[in-house]
């Protein structure tokens, strides 16, 4: 039950995008076709599913204070936790590297449809911001697993919609200063007060 | 005497600290290139922290600090990074810098690093830092590095800024925290409760955006 409320959580009450603007790079730039949003928000969700509950594990058993109590009694007061960011990008990094190696050998077509989106999700700031918020929200290995792929979900699901009111927009008459980011924005605005009616949804 | 003049070996001048060319490197994001309302970057991780200016204000500060340290480094070693690494490269020096802000605040702001929690982290990915190294600090020296990430991080700060303070402004009828309604008398003005969520932030930028734009007679196709 828990876990549920934290996957409607992730997905509709605090939406990476809508409500904490993580990703909005890649939301903005990539959402002018449902397709490639459709790539772009797959590989997200599928990177956010690994790497918080990886980051979660590098948290607990390297990074916390007196996390590396593991190795032995003189390492229990040791505390590396400043070195989170610096952890947690590079290990993004290199899973974002390795997933990449993985989908090209067992699934060209699915690598060939990403493209250009998969190394970039390494500097998506929704993936550093999944990691972040576990470790701010002392979530257990189980949770953290749910939260990443409910994160990974809502941007998916927000991607999507924006995407295709954007094809439906090239039909319209957009004021010259509002065409592209500027009308985006106010899409976006009114998507987020869609979202926020969720709000109320408890279990 | 015309003949000294031409004799004098041709002396390479020096190029002025401020010339014509690097003010304008200055200049041209603060309007007609700016990073959040022109190129559309970075829009990602300070929106969040905007509902009021205090944190704005820290935010834009230490974006300004981490470009052009990290701009700095990079172009100083821009020579000595492999191209197929340098990604992973610009994400160490610019998580170390984050990480320094972090540790600074948390020493020496503590209220200020709870409220900006996770947001001073997603510096790190912040598409302007990123963009500005990839796009300039490899290629070029680095007092113009510096001065390209100086206009890029201003640019952006004015724009946050610019937001932070219609949203205190109208959500909690404050600026910098001091009641403005009251202090003029208009203490029955009410607070648009719109502006403090997240969709306040989007329909601001975009008001921005618009005006921006016109102004400067910029199109999207």
């Amino acid at each position: 039950m828990e876990l549920i409320s934290i996957a409607i959580k992730a997905i509709f009450i605090e939406n990476m995008v809508l409500a904490y603007f993580l990703g909005m790079c890649s939301f903005l730039a990539v959402s002018k076709k449902v397709s490639t949003a459709f790539g772009l928000g797959l590989a997200v969700t599928f990177v956010l599913t690994i790497t918080v509950p990886a980051n979660w594990a590098l948290q607990e058993y390297v990074l916390k204070e007196g996390a590396l109590a593991w190795l032995g009694a003189g390492f229990a007061d040791i505390d590396l936790s400043f070195l989170r960011f610096i952890m947690f990008i590079a290990f993004i990094a290199a899973m974002v590297q390795l997933v990449e190696m993985i989908i090209e050998k067992f699934s060209p077509s699915l690598y060939g449809s990403l493209g250009i989106f998969l190394p970039l999700i390494a500097v998506n700031c929704a993936i550093l911001g999944g990691s972040l918020f576990m470790v701010q929200r002392d979530y257990t290995i189980s949770e953290a697993t749910v939260f990443g792929f409910g994160s990974g979900f809502g941007f998916f699901l927000a991607m999507i919609a924006l995407a295709a009111i954007r094809e439906k927009l090239k039909y319209s008459h957009v004021p010259d200063g509002l065409k592209g980011l500027g009308i985006t924005m106010f899409i976006t605005g009114l998507m987020g007060m869609a979202f926020m009616s969720f709000m109320g949804i408890s279990i | 005497m015309s003949t000294e003049t031409l004799d004098k070996p041709v002396v390479k001048v020096a190029e002025a600290l401020l010339s014509k060319r690097r003010k304008k490197i200055i200049t041209d994001p603060l309007s007609d290139d700016n990073p959040i309302t022109i190129q559309v970057l970075g829009i990602c991780s300070a929106l969040a922290v905007t509902t009021q200016l205090q944190p704005t204000l820290v935010m834009a500060i230490s974006v300004i600090f981490v470009m052009v340290m990290a701009s700095f480094t990079i172009s100083v070693l821009r020579n000595l990074i492999p191209a197929r690494v340098r990604i992973i490269v610009q994400l160490a020096v610019i998580a170390t810098l984050v990480t320094l802000v972090n540790e600074v605040l948390k020493a020496y702001a503590f209220d200020m690093y709870k409220s900006l929690s996770v947001f001073v982290g997603l510096i790190i990915t912040n598409c302007i830092v990123m963009g500005r190294l990839e796009a300039y600090a490899l290629g070029n020296k680095p007092y113009d590095s510096v001065l390209d990430a100086l206009g890029s991080a201003l640019g952006y700060s004015w724009i946050i800024l610019a937001v932070a303070f219609f949203r205190e402004l109208l959500g909690s009828g404050a600026i910098f925290g001091f009641k403005v309604f009251e202090a003029v008398g208009l203490s029955s003005f009410p607070n648009n409760g719109l502006m403090v969520t997240p969709v306040g932030a989007f329909i601001i930028l975009g008001l921005i955006i618009w005006v921006q734009r016109t102004k400067t007679g910029y199109v999207e196709h």
